[in-house]
């Protein structure tokens, strides 16, 4: 068992959060819960942090601020999607605003769902994260990991609802009442 | 000092001063969860850390950081081994100064916002700090009569029975060298928030793991001075040393959990204050009382 997993350090964007998700994850430091255990702190830097936690959903304003923190945290690097909003956009998907999950901005490693997310979810969710940041640090030092590809960037008009966006479903709607009538 | 402590030094200190100071960072952790009733990471800890950094992808913002960090930590390194050679203890607290000024070019070097307002606060820190390493080690010299720290080996009682007031000062200090709230502007450890991470935002991967190594060269070497006024020449002083170094290591640990961090203006005034407030009274009382003693031998 390397030092990398044992020494996991986070840092935590709150995307577009209802801060439900935010108050579990500072909930998972607390004496409660205490993941400093398992050598885990909050680093509030990217630089420094081996484990991105993102809560809630990523829209067209913060979409820019997940990447350039993804992009400035050093390999290897593990992405959680804390919370269902974070995991797919959540009840806010269809939102003209919202882009969807973390996974639109940047590849994620790890979902864990809830609403709010518990924080022995999170506490779970890292835990299962660490295995993939062992087989990343393992693939490192071969020199074999390959750089990590940011996903196309998605505009509203992209949102899709069932293969078709959102505007042309709405669209289609419109025409069919405006024949049946 | 001779050629043998010197050799003893570097073999002694370059060794086993990272292995103290990890466990003593251990302790430090371990301390700050049981005081917040939390059960804390392993002993080993801080070791886990270096690892994984050391592990880390090596990306460098520029190509000096990582050289002036390395300076910084081999400063450090040469100041401890002076010292516990039985060097000049003048020399090695300018040496100290030096490995600090490195760290803070280090953090100047990347142009950051955010390790800029980290150095300027080292600054504020060390400006705060400097007067009483300087005044203790004048202290010492009137003390023991040398500024060689083998001079201790000499000496019938500890010094912090002749020079008390010096030795709280020097302990008020040592909060700000070791980086323990509330005097922890620049960069404190733990789960506390920063502006991103104060003098070390920029630094990261091998560069922050030579940092954590010097912190724990630094903690021994500070531990050190400690020991220098409480150690007299027997066993029993260096026992009563290793015991005195271990409570002054627990009250910092303990003012750490209890103190919030304050402004440097506080900071800088409390320190000055606290300086010139005791070892201005301490050597005014010592040359005083020895005058009197002297005139009481001779008269």
């Amino acid at each position: 068992m390397s030092s990398t997993i044992k020494s996991p350090w986070l840092i935590h964007y709150d995307a577009s959060s209802c801060n439900g998700c935010d108050i579990e994850v500072l909930a998972c430091l607390t004496p409660m819960y205490d993941v400093e255990r398992f050598g885990i702190i909050n680093t509030g830097n990217p630089k420094h942090a081996d484990i991105f936690l993102v809560t809630g959903s990523v829209n067209e304003r913060n979409i820019s601020v997940v990447r350039q923190i993804y992009e400035q945290m050093l390999e290897p690097k593990v992405v959680i999607a804390c919370g269902i909003c974070a995991c797919s956009g959540g009840i806010f998907k269809e939102c003209y605003n919202t882009l969807g999950g973390v996974d639109v901005a940047i590849p994620v490693d790890v979902y864990a769902p809830g609403c709010a997310v518990r924080p022995e979810a999170i506490i779970d969710a890292v835990v299962c994260g660490l295995g993939v940041l062992e087989e990343k640090r393992a693939a490192l030092a071969a020199g074999e990991l390959p750089p990590a590809e940011l996903p196309e960037l998605p505009t509203a008009a992209d949102k899709q609802l069932d293969g078709v966006s959102v505007r042309d479903a709405a669209a289609a709607e419109l025409h069919a009442e405006i024949r049946d009538e | 000092m001779t050629w043998q402590s010197f050799l003893l030094a570097l073999l002694g200190f370059g060794l086993l001063g990272p292995v103290v100071g990890c466990l003593l960072a251990g302790i430090d952790r371990k301390l700050t969860a049981r005081l917040q009733n939390r059960v804390g990471p392993p002993l080993l800890q801080p070791y886990y850390d270096v690892r994984k950094l050391l592990a880390k992808d090596q990306v460098q913002v520029n190509r000096y950081q990582g050289f002036y960090v390395a300076l910084a930590l081999g400063f450090a390194i040469a100041a401890g081994v002076l010292f516990f050679a039985g060097g000049n203890f003048l020399l090695v607290a300018f040496i100290v100064t030096l490995s600090s000024l490195f760290f803070i070019v280090a953090a100047y070097s990347t142009r950051s916002p955010y390790a800029e307002l980290g150095a300027e606060r080292e600054i504020v820190q060390v400006m705060s700090y400097e007067p009483m390493v300087l005044l203790a080690c004048v202290a010492f010299f009137i003390g023991s009569g040398s500024f060689n720290t083998i001079q201790v080996l000499t000496l019938d009682k500890p010094l912090v029975a002749t020079l008390p007031l010096v030795f709280i000062g020097l302990v008020f200090i040592l909060t700000i060298k070791l980086r323990k709230s509330p005097f922890d502007l620049s960069y404190s450890h733990h789960a506390h928030q920063e502006l991103v991470k104060g003098i070390s935002t920029e630094m990261s991967g091998r560069t922050l793991a030579m940092v954590e190594i010097m912190h724990w060269y630094e903690t021994v070497l500070f531990l050190g001075w400690v020991a220098l006024f409480l150690a007299w020449g027997s066993w029993l002083g260096a026992v009563v040393a290793v015991v005195g170094v271990l409570l002054v290591y627990f009250l910092e640990v303990l003012i750490d959990n209890t103190y919030a961090r304050v402004k440097w203006q506080l900071m800088l005034k409390a320190s000055w204050i606290v300086t010139f407030v005791c070892v201005l009274l301490n050597l005014f009382a010592y040359e005083w009382l020895s005058r009197l003693v002297s005139s009481l031998v001779t008269g």
